[in-house]
């Protein structure tokens, strides 16, 4: 399998977690993978991405331009900031909660995300939006979205992966305390993921 | 054997390993700080592993080792190698018995460094080999191949990765029954092992006889290789490091050119260039940071009038700064190719993107201490030295509380600098206690012999933050896995000499605000401790609450900038996930609508 997977979003969200999950599971699956994550300066409220690069031919560890087959982010902006990475016919899928800079706050722009996803809907062939709420809600805090948005690329198809190697990364990689939670989060994602699947 | 997917900073830890390294030492800095955090996470039985206080005496501690015929690792940023740099020099000459690897870590970008320093120049200044990997699993096979190499040459040896092989991820097999690879230990020879200008004339001539010697072995190193080649290819791509990843991604459409890497930078593999460049009338020589190969090739065309056009950085086909990527390293090989092509453009009429630049965290403590200070001082000519480490982040607005930055310990003296120039002033530095103890100790000496007037605000966190909580000689933890006693900061300045030494909670906004007001109004040099633990390592209290008294007249956004305090529909509040009680809000709020968060 070839598959380039671009995952965004702010410092502290859980990217690095995310895209360890991916790895492991395509690896799981007899794929060669590369990946590579933004660590330093940047991780202090600044934007930060993973590359996964699933296949042979990957050898840059940061996905070239135009080349993601899928972009999953954590923030609306983020998604935007790195559409450059998207294919022509790549999948985004993307958290609708924005998270508001300390200088918007600071000019009171009133950035809240919504013309992000305006752009992503009108730009993009396909564009899945998810409600971040739905998730915190429903589980208890905005930790968890990081998993979530990994069953709703599973639900959706498009990741590639089986889903039962995925929870068994889940069951592996993750803290015991939190693994039932994380899989609970995983399975509402499958569900908005199926809902939107093509 | 056993399979890990790891980075590649862990790879060069394994390899190490792999090798039988018996002393690791080196200083946190990004983007090299995971090898030493792996080593110490992994089992490394009879290794002696250390956090030394800064890339010097990392340096020194492991030289004995060499000397004695243990194999020794020393790990550093780019920037750690100038600190390095007065052993590493004079080591260069006196050599070593056993093997020395010294990880230098560049930071093309940069991403999170103060230079774009090339540590391969620095290398070749210091006469040394060097190994430039293009992916984690090239550096886990070269730091074990610079072990023998630093051996059988008797040599300390650099392994250079960059950030993007220091940061990658890939799969690593290796021997999980590792061990210590046994050693002599120190024979006295002082002939041999004590630097004088005699010892260091006849060693200079036998080094540069030797680098002959060692850019001939080389030659048939297997990171040395082309790929690609044809008879038939008049053109060829030279790369090194990563840009060797990048140009053989490139390459892929493109099997008509031949592909050279450059595994070993330093010394120059002379003779397997010029059989990889033999038939070659044209070559694209793809590096970050200096044109350092470019060069090389060039020296060689003249040393052996080679009727080679030689491109890359001095020829504009290379960009003199910042990262290469896949698709720059494409934009290269067009240009050099003759093809006129832009760049595909996906994505137009980008809507505005909000800017991130990097904050401290919310309840962080260096804010109140900057805030504090920047009350106190309100409507006074003061000068603010910042240093490295989180606290450079004080420079954002609303704080802007760091005028300058240069380099490790480099505020302490530059506040006294300050001071001589502008009598009128006051000049504050901005230290954490990490920097402090790594290089801010002499800067402190140096003010109390010199007769600054200064004050010296110590952001004592109880830890290393920036590069991910490194404990240091403050934290009473060391890599050994032992609890020792703390070096007390306020003891060190007391022994020193400083007459004035005031900790304060920095979250105490009052306090804090007459401390510095206290030690403005007196001479000599000053010391405020502002000790409040980093909330990364402290379990956060219950978030703050804005009462029904907040007219949202936004004076904590306007003041602190703190990332918890937003605006949501119109109306100040607070993000509960990003707070953590730190309470500096509620002091400093106007109408007192902020409820402080109580302790648990």
């Amino acid at each position: 399998m070839n598959k380039d997977i671009l995952i965004c979003g702010v410092g502290g969200q859980g990217t690095v977690l995310a895209s360890k999950l991916i790895a492991s599971a395509a690896m799981s699956e007899n794929n060669i993978v590369h990946s590579a994550e933004t660590i330093g300066m940047a991780q202090r409220g600044g934007s930060v991405t993973s590359h996964v690069r699933i296949g042979q031919n990957a050898f840059s560890p940061l996905i070239p331009d135009h080349c993601a087959d899928l972009i999953l982010s954590f923030e609306p902006a983020e998604a935007v900031r790195n559409l450059k990475f998207l294919k022509k016919d790549g999948a985004v899928i993307v958290n609708s909660q924005p998270i508001k800079p300390i200088t918007e706050t600071l000019d009171n722009t009133g950035y809240d995300g919504s013309n992000m996803i305006e752009y992503l809907k009108q730009n993009c062939k396909t564009c899945i939006v998810v409600d971040g709420k739905y998730f915190s809600d429903n589980l208890g805090s905005s930790k968890f979205f990081n998993i979530a948005i990994l069953g709703v690329a599973c639900g959706a198809n498009k990741l590639g992966l089986d889903k039962d190697s995925l929870i068994k990364q889940i069951e592996t990689k993750v803290k015991e305390k939190f693994v039932e939670v994380n899989k609970k989060a995983f399975e509402l994602g499958i569900k908005i993921g199926e809902q939107n699947a093509a | 054997m056993k399979k890990d997917y790891v980075m590649g900073n862990s790879a060069i830890a394994l390899g190490a390993l792999s090798a039988g390294v018996k002393v690791v030492c080196g200083y946190p800095g990004t983007p090299s700080t995971e090898i030493i955090e792996t080593i110490f996470r992994v089992p490394h039985d009879n290794v002696h592993l250390e956090w030394s206080v800064n890339e010097k005496v990392a340096m020194e501690v492991a030289t004995s080792a060499a000397y004695s015929g243990a194999r020794s690792l020393v790990t550093m940023k780019q920037v750690g190698l100038n600190v390095a740099s007065d052993p590493l020099m004079s080591l260069a000459y006196v050599g070593v018995k056993g093997g020395m690897v010294i990880v230098v870590a560049d930071d093309p970008g940069p991403i999170s460094s103060q230079t774009e320093q090339d540590t391969r120049a620095f290398a070749n200044f210091c006469r040394i080999p060097v190994f430039d990997p293009a992916s984690p699993e090239q550096a886990f096979q070269m730091v074990q191949d610079a072990f023998l190499y630093s051996e059988k040459y008797h040599t300390p040896v650099i392994l250079r990765p960059t950030t993007r092989v220091c940061h990658a991820y890939a799969s690593i097999e290796f021997n999980e029954n590792y061990c210590v690879k046994p050693y002599e230990g120190f024979v006295k020879d002082s002939s041999k092992w004590v630097i004088f200008p005699k010892l260091s004339f006849a060693n200079h001539a036998m080094i540069e006889k030797r680098n002959v010697t060692i850019g001939n072995d080389f030659s048939s190193y297997k990171f040395n290789c082309v790929t690609n080649a044809k008879a038939s290819s008049k053109k060829a791509v030279i790369a090194t490091g990563d840009s060797y990843a990048y140009a053989k991604e490139a390459l892929l459409e493109n099997q008509e050119i031949t592909l050279i890497q450059v595994g070993t930078p330093h010394p120059l593999p002379e003779n397997f260039l010029l059989k990889a460049l033999e038939g070659i009338d044209d070559v694209l020589c793809i590096e970050e940071l200096s044109p350092y190969i470019e060069n090389e090739v060039l020296r060689l065309c003249g040393k052996h009038h080679l009727k080679l056009n030689v491109y890359g950085k001095n020829t504009s086909h290379v960009a003199l700064s910042g990262e290469n990527s896949v698709q720059s390293v494409k934009r290269s090989i067009n240009k050099f190719l003759g093809i006129d092509k832009t760049d595909d453009i996906a994505f137009e009429n980008i809507p505005n993107l909000p800017i991130r630049p990097p904050v401290l965290c919310a309840g962080c403590p260096h804010r109140a201490a900057f805030y504090a200070v920047k009350v106190a001082m309100k409507n006074k000519k003061s000068y603010f030295c910042g240093d490295i480490g989180c606290y450079t982040l004080g420079n954002a607005k609303p704080l802007d509380m760091v005028d300058t930055c240069l380099c490790m310990g480099g505020g302490v003296t530059m506040s006294q600098g300050f001071n001589f120039v502008d009598k009128e002033a006051t000049s504050f530095a901005f230290i954490g206690d990490s920097t402090f103890f790594a290089s801010g100790l002499t800067g402190v000496v140096n003010a109390v012999y010199n007769e600054a007037n200064v004050i010296i605000c110590i952001l004592d966190n109880s830890t290393t933050a920036m590069t991910g909580h490194q404990p240091h000689p403050g934290t009473g933890f060391n890599l050994m896995g032992n609890f020792v006693d703390k070096v007390d900061i306020s003891k060190v300045l007391e022994g020193i000499g400083v007459n004035t030494i005031v900790t304060v909670n920095p979250l105490d906004f009052k306090a804090s605000v007459d401390a510095v007001k206290d030690c403005a109004s007196i001479k000599g040099v000053k010391v405020i401790i502002f000790k409040a633990p980093c909330i990364s390592i402290v379990k956060p209290h219950k978030p703050v609450k804005f009462t029904q008294k907040c007219n949202s007249c936004r004076v904590c956004i306007k003041k602190l900038g703190c990332p918890a305090i937003i605006m949501n529909e119109g109306k100040v509040a607070i993000d509960t996930s990003l707070c953590v009680g730190c309470n500096l809000c509620a002091q400093i709020c106007p109408r007192k609508s902020i409820e402080e968060s109580k302790c648990e």
